[in-house]
């Protein structure tokens, strides 16, 4: 059996494999790129090299011309890994100082009853997030919009360390007796709603969404009008926008006064 | 001759645990999902558990059954002890090491990815580590059925390489090679970011590099259902195999056509050319070839069993094959399953009739049948067959195991029929929740709940036949003699150059990974701005 060379054409097998082998991947190049893409009059290609080109997925430049630009500011924050790191104490405790003029609103350790959002144990990077969107105007509010204007970004961080370092303090009105909705535990696939439990802390939590536990039933029911109204428009991709727009104002109200009485 | 027993068995009881351990999940997945279930828990813990059945029936299982036999192979057809053993006790430690590292960050939810990561999807790095793990376990046992075929080859210039070995072999190269696309798409795009060394991923090469390894994996998983095929069936029904050549060019063009062809899965992916994934589909249709010329083999080798039985008629001799026996009802099962699994994929490899059922679960449906039910019965059959041989003692309720082998293709058919068939109606995979009282899926309950039954019954026919093995274990010592394979009609004394070794079909193999995948994964690779930010799943904050 060892006598017979095997990478020869003068064995049957090589040359029968091979030669069916690369008709095959000759045929069907010719027919996936060439005479495929041809025949389809809605391609409007320009020759044969188009055709290829654009059957192997060769990117084309985008056409010129003016794009649509929104007639808003839209977020221009980047949610990464490092913004998930525990921050340093010095950066905890530049926060602190810092966080003396937001205590006004949002209570000296956080948690205030104005119904202006708690902050104590918040993630920072929703913090951070959410100045950013502030300073840079995607998101405007009238008392925020001028106290983040002059942050730098290391203050921006410095508050997010801080308010993040802080313990949750359960809210007065916390409820456990009060039943999730459907709407935080299923959403409503159909509807494109999905659960706000499996970003919002209950089920699970996804790097960059809040923990809305205790907030005021007033502040959330705020946020998703704003949402499905299109007043506030710092989500990115839409995402809160497309599934605030898809809820009934009772499941508005149920989600709000769910998460309110949660700890 | 199986003389290292213990390594074999070693492997095929990690084995059958793990499969046992999945069976478990996939019942309860099927049933959470159905409208039998009232909606009252977390969904993170559905996709928890599809990562773990997924990786575990996946990669684990067929990777050690696969292992298991290609070691009793290496020993039975060669008639000498194996090359290596210390290097397969390191394999499979890494293998067993490697299943309980990727677990734990699942079983914790840190890693809810699926078992095909789903990229820019990212989840705790142990996941992906233990899943190396595996697939560096399953690489010393390649290496080790290389060093074994081209050492017996060494020592006997002049008689062809015995058919099981050949055949254990292509699948371990098939294996090699196609197990490097996913090892790629890990260490290169989905460790980094796991590990925080980067924040975003190349998503579009990443999931290019996961289809290199995705279909030809269903072919690793197959090849020990075809050894068994072509050398446990006919000497089990007391015939001949009617052919040794055309089961050496099935093979073959498994190792050939079984890999470059991947981007089929990808076909509603925006990141590969149309001009590609028609060139992919073609060269899928072709991996039908080896599947007809086995069935054509197969049951002529039947045929020849039957009429040397007495068997007579055009059709007539199938009733005068030994039905009793476990092996023959496997088999006949398995070809069925075979039967409705591969036109499912015919349908699944055309790039127009894909865009029906693309992302369905028809899709679910369609690989359930073909691994689950086509692959895994002869699973079973290998290891009825190989049983007393390796323990020493008797394995012989031939009742108890044709009651679990129909139960099984029973269970198997009442479970994908159903899935099939809401795949056309529409219904999308991987999802936790369907909202059965909404009038537009309503119609689907029924179904639905069928597909329940079907695995209520699979997970009957699974404890059923892990009783019989540990019966088995525990049955007075017999001596059941030596491990035979197959014999030929024409028993191959000198047969061509290119059925006795793979140095062409390997060069053929690379070459048209080269010709299909080359331009996609360079493409991608050249062109800047194709990443986007990871999307971090049970992340800590």
């Amino acid at each position: 059996m060892s006598e017979q060379k095997l990478f020869s054409l003068r064995n049957p097998w090589f040359a029968a494999s091979v030669g069916v082998t690369a008709a095959i991947a000759i045929l069907s190049a010719l027919l996936g790129l060439i005479w495929l893409p041809l025949a389809q009059p809605d391609l409007k290609l320009a020759g044969i090299w188009d055709a290829i080109c654009s059957a192997a997925g060769v990117p084309r430049a985008a056409r010129e011309g003016p794009s649509l630009q929104p007639d808003f500011k839209t977020s221009s924050v980047v949610v990464t890994s490092e913004m998930l790191r525990r921050s340093d104490p010095v950066s905890i405790g530049r926060g602190a100082t810092l966080a003396q003029r937001c205590a006004i609103c949002h209570g000296p350790q956080g948690v205030s009853d104005a119904n202006s959002p708690n902050l104590a144990g918040q993630y920072a990077a929703v913090i951070y997030k959410e100045l950013n969107d502030f300073k840079s105007g995607a998101r405007v509010n009238a008392v925020m919009s001028p106290f983040a204007a002059n942050m730098t970004n290391q203050e921006m961080l410095d508050l997010a360390a801080y308010y993040a370092y802080l313990p949750r303090v359960p809210s007065n009105r916390a409820d456990p007796n009060v039943p999730a909705p459907p709407v935080v535990t299923t959403g409503s696939p159909m509807r494109n709603i999905p659960p706000c439990g499996a970003c919002h802390g209950d089920f699970d939590t996804k790097a960059g969404s809040p923990w809305l536990g205790g907030q005021s039933t007033v502040y959330i029911k705020a946020q998703l009008e704003a949402f499905a109204s299109g007043t506030r428009h710092n989500d990115i991709s839409q995402q809160m926008r497309n599934i605030a727009r898809q809820m009934t104002p009772q499941e508005v109200e149920a989600a709000a006064r769910y998460y309110e009485a949660q700890p | 001759m199986l003389i290292n027993k213990r390594l074999i068995l070693a492997h095929f009881w990690l084995a059958f645990a793990v499969f046992g351990l999945a069976l478990v999940l996939g019942a309860w997945q099927m049933f959470e999902r159905s409208p039998l279930n009232a909606w009252h828990f977390d969904p993170e813990f559905y996709y928890r558990s599809v990562t773990a059945h997924g990786s575990a029936m996946g990669y684990v299982f067929p990777t050690l059954v696969a292992m298991g036999f290609g070691y009793a192979i290496t020993e039975a057809s060669l008639e000498r002890p194996l090359i290596g053993v210390r290097w397969a006790w390191a394999g499979f430690l890494l293998v067993a090491v490697g299943a309980v590292v990727a677990m734990a960050p699942v079983s914790l939810g840190l890693a809810s990815v699926l078992y095909t990561f789903y990229p820019p999807m990212v989840g705790n790095p142990f996941y992906y580590i233990g899943v190396v793990m595996v697939v560096v376990g399953s690489w010393v046992w390649v290496a080790l059925m290389s060093i074994n075929f081209v050492a017996w080859k060494r020592d006997n210039p002049d008689r062809p390489v015995p058919l099981a070995m050949f055949a254990n072999v292509a699948g371990s190269y098939l294996w090699g090679w196609t197990a490097v696309g996913a090892a790629l798409e890990i260490l290169f795009q989905i460790l980094p970011v796991a590990l925080g060394l980067r924040s975003t991923i190349d998503a579009g090469l990443a999931r290019v590099f996961f289809s290199w390894t995705l279909h030809a994996i269903v072919y690793f998983w197959l090849i020990p259902t075809y050894i068994a095929y072509y050398t446990i069936f006919p000497r089990a029904i007391g015939g001949r195999l009617f052919s040794d050549a055309m089961a050496r060019i099935s093979f073959i063009l498994f190792v050939v056509v079984a890999m470059p062809i991947g981007v089929h899965h990808l076909f509603a992916d925006p990141q590969v050319g149309a001009g590609f994934k028609f060139m992919h589909s073609v060269f899928t249709g072709l991996v039908t070839l080896p599947t007809l010329l086995t069935v054509f083999t197969i049951a002529a080798s039947a045929e020849i069993a039957s009429r040397l039985r007495g068997g007579r008629g055009a059709f007539g001799w199938v009733t005068a094959l030994p039905w009793s026996n476990p092996i023959m009802l496997a088999t006949a099962l398995s070809l069925v399953m075979l039967g409705f699994g591969g036109a499912g994929g015919i349908i699944n490899m055309s790039y127009q009739l894909d865009s029906t059922i693309h992302n369905t679960q028809w899709i679910t449906g369609h690989f359930h049948l073909i691994f689950g039910g086509a692959i895994v019965i002869m699973y079973f059959a290998i290891a009825y067959d190989l049983w007393p041989h390796l323990t020493g003692r008797a394995l012989d309720n031939f009742g108890l195991m044709r009651t679990q082998l129909w139960l099984w293709f029973i269970g198997m058919i009442v479970t994908t029929f159903p899935w099939h068939y809401v795949g056309i109606l529409g219904m999308p995979r991987r999802m936790a929740f369907y909202d059965y009282a909404d009038p537009a899926i309503s119609p689907q309950a029924f179904a639905v709940s069928m597909s329940v039954v079907g695995a209520l019954i699979l997970l009957t026919s699974g404890i059923l036949f892990l009783l019989i093995l540990i019966r088995g274990q525990m049955a007075p010592l017999y001596e059941a003699g030596a491990y035979r394979f197959s014999v030929a009609v024409h028993v191959p004394t000198r047969i061509p150059v290119a059925l006795n070794s793979f140095g062409l079909w390997l060069a053929l193999m690379v070459g048209l990974t080269v010709v299909n995948y080359g331009y996609p994964i360079a493409q991608l690779m050249v062109l800047k701005d194709t990443n986007v930010p990871a999307v971090y799943v049970g992340a800590t904050q």
